[in-house]
């Protein structure tokens, strides 16, 4: 098995979201980078699914850090499609990486099911659709046998099945796996392991952010049912005032 | 042409009413909706089974203009699809569109919807998805829609990826979107066994058990338990959320309770500040302490 794995570097952020002056960026001067909890679930299924599995990510320089995460977490190679540092756009996102990874002969090519940040629901399957690929999306389940994969998502209480041939593209979500923490001896290895870097420049997007707006929180007013166990009474009270509790 | 995919779910009448901005919508659904109300014509397509690549065919053989669907799985999927095949822009989860010429001012979603984008859509087709719950359902045609068979070419290309099979869930289990009562656990609950006091609340309760990404990643819970951004979208009528700290991830995921009841050591904590009713003080003593009252009550 030949796997590719694509994540996104995001800003890890917290209790609240501040925007830069302009309003087009996260304001990221105290946070620190991560990537989407689905890619996270990618990055460790391609580790189980075993043989070659290759990282990518199509960013800044900055973005080698997310790779040699997964380069601890087990994965064997890293490719970055080096940008400037802008956000491309899903459409153009999708092109360069197709582009890059067409001839490179992947059976499969995972994805998470949305990007953190953009949610833009497509680059795999956009991915997908200039291969020529099947591909499925939302999964919660894979399993790959001879040729083929059965993979498994949640719908309306239950599951749906499909069943691909490879080479195929599946686009994941949390859930599909508990993903390991790297290893100290992963991580040392991941240190110094040699990135691919590839060039890339960027192409008109027919869905261009003129600006970030953090949405108004009605505002709330906390009523304290009291401190500890004391407050129980009260607790009780108002969940019979909801109609919660059989009074 | 502006066409709505039309799922079999609440969210396609939020769609369909979204679209109406836009201008005349027609709808093209895969299975029998009732859409009286709020579309003029419905092209109804017989497909055996979900394949989203033969649904996004279908919408491409109709030549729309426009193609919304709701912000689901499904919309998501087979959007992608008729925008690739389409070489088409895609807008996921919009909130809100103002139409300039040729170009889409709107609004919409980033972060499971903790930030917006204000962005401009350009380009013919275009396409996008309309964020669940961002606008309500509400019908405004009078004339029945007029339902016409419409059968596009279909060939083993577009059927090769196609649901093979559905397995239905156990029986009785409390689907943690659809339950009135959500008893939600964090890092505050310490441990595994430490749900155990949580269920029982939930029990007694007739609710379902969540938790913060925190307690699934740890392994305490199972994932299908998450509330947030990568989990479930939670409405109760009310969320209890035990050892919740309230990050923005979390929140997009349990805002949509009509109630929040945050029980936490630190009263500064977000969630407190953003809950309608909070206790402040160890979970473990809390809970139990409204496990046994609600008993002696019964
Ligand atoms: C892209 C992305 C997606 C994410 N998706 C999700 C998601 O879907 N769902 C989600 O939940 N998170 C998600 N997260 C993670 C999120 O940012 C937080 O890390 C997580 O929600 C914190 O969980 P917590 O509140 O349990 O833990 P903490 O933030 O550690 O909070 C623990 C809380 O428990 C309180 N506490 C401690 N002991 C006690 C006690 N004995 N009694 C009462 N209170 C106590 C503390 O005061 C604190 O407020 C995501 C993160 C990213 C970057
Ligand atoms: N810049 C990027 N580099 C690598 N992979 C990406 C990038 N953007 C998106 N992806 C992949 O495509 C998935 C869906 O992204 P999106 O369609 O933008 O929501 C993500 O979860 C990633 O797996």
């Amino acid at each position: 098995m030949n796997t590719l794995v694509c994540i996104k570097r995001v800003p890890e952020t917290g209790a609240r979201i501040s925007l830069t002056a302009d309003a087009q960026e996260i304001d990221t001067t105290f946070l620190g980078f991560t990537i989407s909890p689905h890619e996270e679930c990618a990055v460790e299924e391609a580790v189980r699914i075993g043989g070659r599995a290759t990282v990518l990510t199509l960013g800044p320089r900055a973005a080698e850090e997310q790779l040699r995460n997964a380069l601890a977490m087990g994965i064997e190679s890293a490719i970055l499609l080096e940008t400037d540092g802008g956000d491309w756009g899903p459409e153009a996102t999708a092109a360069s990486i197709a582009e890059s990874v067409r001839e490179r002969g992947f059976d499969l090519l995972l994805f998470g099911n949305e990007a953190a940040d953009t949610g833009g629901y497509q680059v795999g399957v956009r991915v997908a659709h200039a291969l020529g690929l099947p591909c499925v999306t939302g999964v919660k389940g894979l399993e790959v046998g001879d040729g083929g994969v059965v993979a498994r998502r949640e719908a309306g209480g239950g599951w749906e099945v499909f069943e691909l041939p490879l080479p195929a593209v599946v686009s994941v979500k949390e859930g599909i796996n508990l993903p390991r923490y790297p290893s100290l001896p992963g991580r040392l290895k991941a240190k110094k392991a040699p990135i691919e870097t590839v060039a890339v420049s960027p192409r008109p997007s027919r869905l261009e952010k003129v600006r970030l707006v953090v949405p108004q929180e009605a505002p709330s007013s906390v009523e304290i049912l009291g401190d500890g166990a004391g407050a129980a009474p009260r607790v009780v009270e108002v969940l019979r005032e909801i109609g919660v509790v059989a009074s | 042409m502006i066409l709505v995919l039309a799922e079999d779910d609440p969210v396609a009448l939020e769609a369909l009413t979204f679209a109406r901005r836009l201008g005349e919508v027609e709808a093209i659904a895969f299975d029998d909706v009732d859409l009286d109300g709020y579309a003029t014509r419905v092209h109804r397509v017989r497909v055996d089974g979900y394949a989203p690549v033969a649904w996004a065919q279908a919408i491409v053989e109709l030549a729309p203009e426009v193609v919304v669907a709701g912000g689901t799985d499904r919309g998501h999927e087979v959007l992608a699809h008729a925008a690739a095949r389409l070489d088409a822009p895609l807008a996921a989860n919009v909130v809100d569109v103002r139409v300039d010429g040729d170009v889409f001012h709107l609004t919409r979603q980033r972060w499971g919807g903790s930030l917006l984008e204000e962005a401009r859509l350009s380009g013919s087709p275009k396409l996008l998805t309309v964020a669940p719950h961002a606008v309500a359902a509400e019908p405004a045609i009078d004339t029945p829609a007029a339902v016409e068979e419409f059968a596009p070419s279909l060939s083993d290309e577009h059927l090769a990826v196609r649901v093979a099979r559905r397995e239905e869930p156990p029986a009785g289990t409390v689907q943690l979107d659809k339950a009135r009562v959500v008893v939600g656990g964090g890092r505050g609950v310490g441990s595994a066994e430490g749900f155990a006091i949580l269920e029982e609340l939930a029990s007694l309760l007739g609710g379902a058990v969540g938790g913060s990404r925190v307690v699934t990643n740890l392994g305490w819970r199972p994932h299908s338990d998450q509330v947030g951004q990568t989990g479930a979208r939670i409405a109760p009528d009310i969320y209890i959320a035990c050892g919740v700290s309230g990050a923005i991830q979390h929140w997009v995921g349990c805002k949509g309770a009509k109630r929040i009841l945050a029980i936490n050591t630190d009263k500064d904590a977000p969630l407190v500040a953003k809950a309608d009713y909070a206790v402040i003080g160890d979970l473990h003593e809390v809970v139990a302490a409204i496990v046994a009252e609600l008993r002696a009550a019964r």
